[in-house]
């Protein structure tokens, strides 16, 4: 599937009404992704500014994720725009790995480097990606591990780890690249149910640190404790934005209404 | 009975042939060795460009490999020994036998190492490539060390088909182990020749028989505990990083035959 050839002429497209005209970290314009015949993202607008949290909700299938891995180019969409602070990542010659330096993204299944400690694991891309000394890599991934509540585990395997754990490691290791925003795919999945409170409060303490954040979930009373912002997404589109005060207690669109009646 | 006792297990022409022998079994073990590390350097190469996305890369590896493991061995001893010299290639006889070995042993080392390299799971790659990594990077620092602990009882197998295909050479009169007890044999018609090359082949396989299976009950016992490894897997291959290696997986079952 060939990209849209007027994609560099359709930046003017409005996208946002509650643009607060702080600065955009990631904008996303009808963005389109298509698996064959199946069309999994159907024109997807979407702004993230510094220090939201936004989260993002929607019966499986809906495209969230597909979103989410468009962002960092862990999926290629087939048409629309994603800038990431003004830079069009989508451009013919855009530098991917730079970009991903600048988004960090959490996976469902956490995806540790099972031959590396804890410590290496979060030194790791700093180490070889941003050549930056040793030292000062070790020290910010002592930060960032003591960040997530894991000073004491620095030099053990992933594998010894519990699931949650493992998960705050990787939130760890994401951090480590010092990213502009942070990208969450459903991290709490896989999780036994009572470790996932100690992830959802890792990230909760990231968020009020300042942190601007994607949040794709289905933990919805973390979506409206910690987000700024909550998106409803169906069938490839989102359906309705708002506060998450507004969006959960006040939906103004059916399936919005219909999917919150199945999970609250 | 008592004549094939006398013929094929007499002492000491046993002892006598020993040095002969021995003498045959260290050319065995140099064919094999830089056979091996030919193998494992071209494999490597040849697996990478055999999962590579693009069809450029990827059809020449491929079109490789069936060739070397299509055609019998000794064919491709055959070959070389009498077509090298008309391209004015002039090697020795152990030299030829080693680039000959080498060649056919990279084409099965390659299959191993693209069954190592796709057995690590996707998600490995993913997040490599998320912090921002280039793919060679994601490859180097994250796929392959955790490819080397699953591929190395296969190669270690492959090692000692290796050994034992050193034998073919006899035919092209590299002095190795089987070409040196077949001459003894020759001369003085006396089989015990044979059975003591026999002997010294399963003294140089049986050791590393062994070994696989230890390194497999390792691998499957890592599985359990993931602790780091103080032994030599983990010196010998963490990858040169500063990283220590802990984690293993299952290795994959032996698969190639020749």
């Amino acid at each position: 599937m060939t990209r849209a050839p007027d994609r560099h002429n359709s930046e003017e497209v409005p996208i946002d009404e509650l643009s607060t005209g702080r600065e955009s970290i990631v904008r996303i314009v009808d963005l389109h992704k298509q698996f064959h015949q199946l069309q999994v993202l159907k024109g997807i607008n979407l702004e993230v500014e510094r220090g939201d949290v936004m989260v993002v909700i929607g019966p499986s299938g809906s495209g969230k994720s597909t979103m989410l891995r468009c962002i960092n180019r862990l999926e290629e969409s087939t048409s629309g725009h994603i800038f990431i602070e003004g830079d069009d990542i989508m451009a013919p010659g855009a530098n991917v790995n730079a970009l991903r330096q600048k988004v960090g993204i959490v996976f469902q299944s956490f995806n540790l480097f099972p031959h590396l400690t804890v410590l290496g694991n979060v030194m790791l891309a700093p180490l070889k990606v941003q050549r930056r000394p040793k030292g000062q890599v070790e020290e910010t991934a002592r930060r960032n591990l003591e960040r997530v509540g894991l000073s004491d585990k620095v030099d053990v395997y992933p594998a010894q780890l519990s699931g949650g754990q493992q998960q705050r490691v990787a939130i760890a290791r994401a951090l480590a690249m010092e990213p502009d925003i942070m990208l969450f795919d459903e991290v709490t999945s896989a999780l036994d149910p009572e470790l996932v409170k100690e992830v959802l409060d890792a990230m909760k303490e990231l968020a009020q640190e300042g942190m601007t954040m994607l949040v794709v979930t289905h933990e919805m009373g973390f979506a409206k404790e910690v987000g700024t912002w909550a998106v409803f997404m169906d069938e490839g589109v989102i359906v309705e934005r708002a506060e998450p005060g507004e969006l959960f207690d006040n939906p103004k669109n059916e399936r919005t209404k219909s999917f919150l009646s199945k999970v609250l | 009975m008592q004549e094939f006792i006398r013929l094929w297990f007499n002492y000491s022409d046993l002892k006598e042939v020993l040095p002969v022998l021995v003498e045959g079994a260290r050319i065995t073990v140099v064919v094999a060795i830089a056979a091996q590390a030919i193998g494992v350097a071209g494999g490597l190469v040849l697996a990478l460009l055999r999962i590579s996305k693009l069809k450029i890369l990827r059809l020449p590896a491929i079109v490789y490999i069936d060739l070397f493991r299509g055609t019998p061995l000794i064919m491709q001893v055959l070959i070389a020994y009498t077509a090298l010299p008309l391209f004015g290639i002039n090697l020795d006889a152990i030299t030829t036998g080693i680039v000959v070995m080498g060649l056919n042993t990279a084409a099965y080392d390659a299959e191993i190492l693209r069954a190592g390299i796709e057995s690590i799971h996707a998600g490995q790659m993913e997040a490599a490539r998320s912090l921002g990594m280039t793919y060679l990077q994601s490859m180097r620092y994250v796929i392959l060390p955790q490819t080397v602990r699953r591929v190395l009882p296969p190669l270690t197998n492959d090692f000692i088909i290796l050994i034992k295909d050193t034998a073919i050479l006899s035919i092209v009169a590299v002095p190795e182990l089987l070409r040196n007890a077949k001459e003894w044999v020759g001369w003085k018609a006396r089989f015990s020749g044979y059975t003591g090359a026999a002997l010294v082949y399963l003294a140089m396989t049986l050791p590393l028989t062994r070994l696989v299976s230890w390194m497999e009950r390792r691998l499957s016992m890592g599985e359990a505990d993931h602790a780091p490894q103080k032994g030599f897997l983990r010196r010998m291959f963490s990858f040169g990083s500063d990283e220590g290696s802990g984690t293993t997986g299952k290795g994959p079952r032996r698969s190639t035959h020749r």
